[in-house]
């Protein structure tokens, strides 16, 4: 399914072994603090994630979900602790990480075409001009994510669900290491939220075939898509309140229900 | 013909340089809706000069030949960099807006500048006069003022291609820029530096009152008609150019003063844009 985005030769994640330090977490957090004005965001948040594993961060409205994120991406710097990812400072290998931000209401005088969104994933600055070797490689994103269609249309154009896919093949172009997602379905229906899971399923298998499974961190509210993709579930609310496979952090009935978890049912292919 | 002579001759490269440079920042400007920027930091100049010229004359250095007044720009460059940098602490170590951090700096400028001038006696011979500070002289650019424009020019020119890339992905989503280890506060502060310096020097030309329209406007009828950043900057430096050759060539046939009328030619292709713009988004299938 992603065959067309390997580009061997090209990208770090290509050449197995490049940059990257054995035996260490992919994202290693420790006794991590944040504090915004008066409020405290997180508290002594330690874990670590090792390669190829398939996180889901799951927790209430400001239990510091996104911040932890932030923090992984060295956009936070907190007031005490550190977090590393693949054994460096965060934020010194952006090359290495896709970040898929939040949808929100972005800038939509902003005059840009999909595909141009999708190069700064490749070229971390914008386009003023597209390569051809660019254009390929951005087109083949966006058609492993359904969007090919969207190529050249005006950002300000786009639905909130072709909007994200088009954030996700921006993502996924550079073929990153580990994928950051903040809660990419969250009021989106066009992109329908097993759709997503099975496409960043399919990229993990893809890079897995290539010699270096990739890692998936992703923000949801949804506890029954957590259960059924994720190979570990964290549950924050401020302090890390669980961390470990689904089925023994969302066993807590008590802990769901304190979440605000219902049930519903959950789309399974066959 | 009008180009024959001197003095329009440097007018006409005073405006195209402007113009060049102005388009080539106002494409910031008008993304990072900072269009009262111009106004503010135009502004500031004022301010400097007045406050230059009361101590030239309070001192006594008026016709000494160190009259920093026949070369106001010595003056308006570091007070409108002075207010940048104070504009850009006042947005990241407070809450403010940029519109509110932008409209302290430009009440204390022009307050500043009105306050000065008035001390400064009237018998005192500035070889300037504060209607040309507020509403411009182009027609009156010397040789002196031309070599410093295009020096601004340049720098404006070489800064802007070697960051063009990095800025616009800042300027289109800073958080995201930021993920990719674009230090956009480091640019932002040199958008801001940047921007006092162009608008300082082209104010002393084009009048305080006029210079945000040179940032404004140009930029503003390309985003109108443009489909991505690249052209926008392109159109916006085309438009700039066009209205400046436009309105001198128009001023010098009517009689008329050629700031304003460099303005207005801007203001009829913004509202030509416009039309265009509005056309060509009506014939755009729906999404």
């Amino acid at each position: 399914m992603f065959s067309k985005l390997a580009q061997p030769g090209r990208d770090a994640f290509a050449q197995p072994g490049r940059g990257a330090v054995s035996g260490l977490p992919v994202l290693h957090v420790h006794d991590v603090t944040v504090r915004f004005s008066d409020a405290t965001v997180l508290e002594d948040v330690s874990f670590d994630l090792e390669a190829g594993c398939f996180l889901a961060v799951v927790g209430p409205n400001g239990g510091g979900k996104s911040t932890l994120i932030k923090v992984a991406l060295g956009l936070v710097r907190p007031q005490s602790g550190h977090a590393a990812l693949f054994g460096e400072a965060a934020g010194a290998r952006p090359e290495r990480v896709g970040y898929v931000p939040q949808l929100k209401t972005f800038d939509r005088t902003f005059p840009a075409t999909a595909l141009e969104l999708v190069v700064t994933g490749l070229r971390r600055s914008w386009p003023a001009r597209i390569r051809r070797a660019e254009r390929e490689r951005g087109v083949a994103a966006l058609e492993q994510v359904g969007a090919s269609q969207l190529e050249r249309r005006p950002l300000a154009r786009l639905s909130g669900g072709e909007l994200q896919r088009v954030y996700l093949a921006r993502a996924l172009v550079r073929v990153p290491e580990l994928v950051l997602l903040d809660e990419p379905a969250a009021g989106v229906d066009f992109l329908a939220e097993h759709d997503l899971h099975d496409l960043l399923e399919a990229y993990q298998e893809h890079t897995a075939a290539l010699g270096r499974k990739a890692t998936v961190v992703m923000i949801t509210h949804d506890m029954s898509a957590a259960r059924y993709h994720a190979d570990k579930v964290l549950v924050l609310n401020r302090r890390l309140m669980a961390f470990g496979p689904p089925d023994e952090v969302l066993a807590d009935e008590e802990l769901r229900a304190a979440f605000g978890h219902r049930h519903h049912e959950h789309a399974v292919a066959p | 013909m009008a180009l024959s002579l001197p003095f329009f001759q440097r007018a006409f490269m005073a405006g195209l340089l402007i113009a060049i440079s102005s388009g080539l920042l106002g494409v910031f400007v008008v993304q990072r809706r900072l269009s009262f920027l111009g106004d503010g930091l135009a502004h500031a100049a004022f301010g400097g000069m007045g406050i230059g010229a009361f101590v030239i004359v309070s001192s006594g250095l008026v016709g000494s030949g160190l009259a920093l007044l026949e070369n106001p720009i010595w003056i308006a460059v570091p007070f409108s960099v002075l207010a940048a940098l104070a504009i850009a602490l006042l947005r990241n170590r407070t809450d403010l807006s940029s519109d509110t951090a932008i409209g302290v700096a430009f009440a204390v400028s022009v307050a500043l500048g009105v306050m000065f001038f008035s001390l400064i006696p009237p018998d005192a011979n500035l070889g300037v006069s504060v209607m040309d500070l507020l509403f411009g002289s182009i027609l009156g650019v010397r040789a002196v003022d031309l070599v410093v424009i295009v020096v601004t020019t340049a720098l404006a020119a070489v800064v802007l291609g070697a960051v063009w890339g990095k800025l616009a992905y800042a300027t289109f989503d800073d958080e995201l820029a930021r993920a990719d280890g674009v230090d956009s506060g480091g640019l932002e502060l040199l958008l801001f530096l940047l921007a006092a310096v162009v608008i300082a020097v082209s104010s002393v030309v084009v009048g305080v009152i006029l210079m945000a329209a040179y940032l404004v406007i140009p930029a503003a009828s390309a985003r109108l008609v443009a489909s991505n950043l690249a052209q926008m900057t392109v159109l916006s430096v085309v438009f700039g150019v066009a209205a400046t050759v436009a309105g001198l060539l128009l001023s010098f046939l009517l009689n008329v003063p050629s700031g304003s009328t460099i303005v207005l030619v801007q203001a009829a292709l913004f509202v030509i844009a416009a039309l265009v713009g509005r056309g060509a988004t009506a014939r755009r299938p729906a999404a």
